[in-house]
């Protein structure tokens, strides 16, 4: 890890032009929806940040969302930024080990007490002996290391929102990261794994503003968010003629045609994958053939199958309609058969009477 | 539960078994009862095929009553087929009927199923504006504005949720399928029944008239 002290050195340092750093405030700023007049500000805020303490905590996770980070191409402005912070905690890249590594939580989170960045990539399970770190366990070292941070970014869908380890029969009885700490501002990352810039671009935000940026009901950045996938699907026009892929080696699929019938979550997914796409911009699922599976949204793996068009009826079990036509059939016969036994009453009656 | 999980799931799987349930009750309890004992002769030997035919003939007005029933028969018949082109006729809807019967056809291309659905909205509040201006044609009871509510509600909502108006699109999406399982709940218990009856009314129509040698 740099030892810069600021970021405009870091970057000198590592080759990066004053133009190419530029136009990443400039992308930054266009997609976080700033105003143009704070691309200047951003960029001297950018270049005089001081290293941020981060703390990342990793719990039930798969380190897909670090590996989406640091693994996703060649080193970037976005890798850059994620260098240029003090990670003073993450299990993964950390060199040190064991008590050496608590002890460096430890000691980040009493230096920069009220100032440092959390950052939790995976859920939390409620019953403690499930995942522990260093004999702690996961639910104790959040709320110890959420006392004195300045605000939580909750890293991708298990820490957003419970994500693949909440998913029903939900064995460790896991919960996010919302559910544990209500006193801090939280800022979700949702995705699985989240976007790479949408990652350093709240980062970024931070570090020139001094604040997290406007988010959606789901405390997701609007920016990122704030609009669905198939609203941005480069296969929307085919989805408009009507023209669908039925199955995923139809002619309608090698023609790229719209994956909604083949289960696509797009229309209900908020994502900016297509059109940040990932890699440096190379492809995203929809781009290589497989529908969206709606990976940023709460309770994705438990909503729907994922080759499910988001048009079927999700009834799972319960009466079903084989039987109701059975209730209905016995209540109209018994209805008639009412009926008849009142009409010949009544014509016994009148006969009587005659 | 997100309310978009509510309405594909519970909602709309108990609204289609309250509309099953309903339907067959109320086609079975009325013809099931018994008809009184014809004890007069036909005066038409052709009596049921008579019957059977006013299914068909009473589509259309007796030619007299043309020019009097113009805009009622033209914005009706409009109102109909546009609204069963959009129910058969759109992707989800296809899905939808796929998912529960297995059965799929081709879809029409988006912009023509809006079209469509929008002459079907349009020609609604054609009928209501008739309805409203003339009372005393229709002698309307609640149960009419509710059922015209409730029609409307779908297209009105469907639209909404094409053209991405109002709420996000999941939600404006359950509130579609909301007000579809509205419409399905009200369905048996509405003159919305009248699009299975109108065989047997007609039909009944027809027998009794032939019988009496009445001119159909």
């Amino acid at each position: 890890m740099t030892r810069q002290s600021t970021l405009g050195a870091l970057l000198r340092s590592q080759g990066v032009s004053r133009r190419a750093f530029l136009k990443f405030c400039t992308t930054t700023a266009s997609v976080m929806a700033l105003p143009a007049s704070l691309i200047p500000v951003m960029a001297d805020a950018l270049e005089q940040a001081q290293r941020q303490s981060v703390i990342w905590l990793s719990f039930q996770e798969c380190t897909g969302c670090t590996e989406a980070l640091t693994r996703s191409h060649a080193p970037t402005l976005e890798g850059l930024i994620f260098d240029f912070i003090s990670l003073d905690y993450h299990h993964t890249l950390q060199a040190a080990s064991g008590r050496a590594a608590e002890a460096a939580r430890e000691e980040a989170m009493r230096e920069h007490a009220g100032k440092y960045l959390l950052l939790v990539d995976g859920s939390i399970p409620t019953v403690k002996a499930y995942s522990t770190i260093a004999g702690i366990s996961n639910l104790d070292m959040l709320k110890d290391s959420a006392v004195n941070a300045a605000a939580i970014i909750a890293v991708g869908t298990c820490a957003a929102y419970g994500g693949l380890p909440m998913a029903a029969p939900n064995p460790t009885s896991a919960v996010p990261v919302s559910d544990l700490i209500t006193d801090k501002p939280i800022i979700n990352i949702p995705g699985c794994p989240p976007l790479p810039l949408a990652i350093t671009g709240v980062i970024a935000h931070y570090l020139t503003l001094g604040t997290l940026p406007a988010l959606d009901a789901l405390d997701r950045p609007l920016a990122f968010f704030g609009e669905n996938i198939h609203d941005r699907c480069y296969r929307r026009p085919f989805y408009d003629r009507g023209l669908f892929a039925e199955t995923f080696d139809d002619a309608g699929a090698r023609k790229g045609w719209c994956l909604y019938k083949l289960g696509c979550k797009g229309p209900v997914a908020y994502n900016a994958c297509a059109h940040v796409k990932w890699n440096q911009g190379v492809s995203f699922p929809i781009q290589s053939g497989h529908g969206c599976i709606g990976c940023s949204e709460p309770g994705f793996w438990d909503s729907a199958g994922i080759y499910e068009s988001i048009a079927d009826g999700q009834f799972g079990t319960g009466p079903k309609l084989a039987s109701a036509a059975v209730v209905g059939a016995v209540a109209g016969a018994g209805a008639a058969l009412l009926a008849r036994g009142k009409k010949e009453k009544k014509a016994a009656a009148h006969a009587a009477n005659e | 539960m997100t309310l978009l999980e509510f309405a594909r799931g519970p909602a709309i799987h108990w609204a289609l078994i309250i509309l099953v349930a309903g339907t067959i009750w109320r086609l079975l309890g009325v013809l099931a009862l018994t008809r009184g004992g014809d004890l007069s002769r036909p005066r038409d030997a052709f009596g049921n095929y008579k019957g059977y035919r006013t299914v068909f003939s009473r589509a259309w007005p007796s030619s007299e009553f043309n020019v009097a029933t113009r805009y009622q028969t033209i914005v009706a018949y409009l109102f109909h087929f546009a609204t069963l082109i959009v129910v058969v006729g759109i992707t989800a809807h296809i899905e939808f009927i796929q998912s529960l019967t297995g059965a799929s056809w081709p879809a029409l291309p988006n912009a023509v199923g809006v079209a469509i659905g929008i002459v079907a909205l349009v020609s609604l509040l054609a009928l209501i504006l008739r309805r409203l201006t003339n009372p005393s044609i229709y002698c309307s009871n609640l149960g009419d504005y509710i059922t015209w509510i409730l029609v409307a509600a779908p297209l009105i909502t469907g639209l909404m949720a094409f053209a991405h108006l109002g709420p996000r699109y999941e939600t404006m999406l359950a509130i579609h399928i909301l007000s579809v399982a509205l419409m399905f709940i009200w369905f048996p218990f509405s003159k919305l029944m009248h699009s299975i009856w109108f065989v047997f009314s007609r039909a009944q129509s027809g027998l009794t008239y032939a019988h009496k040698g009445v001119q159909i």
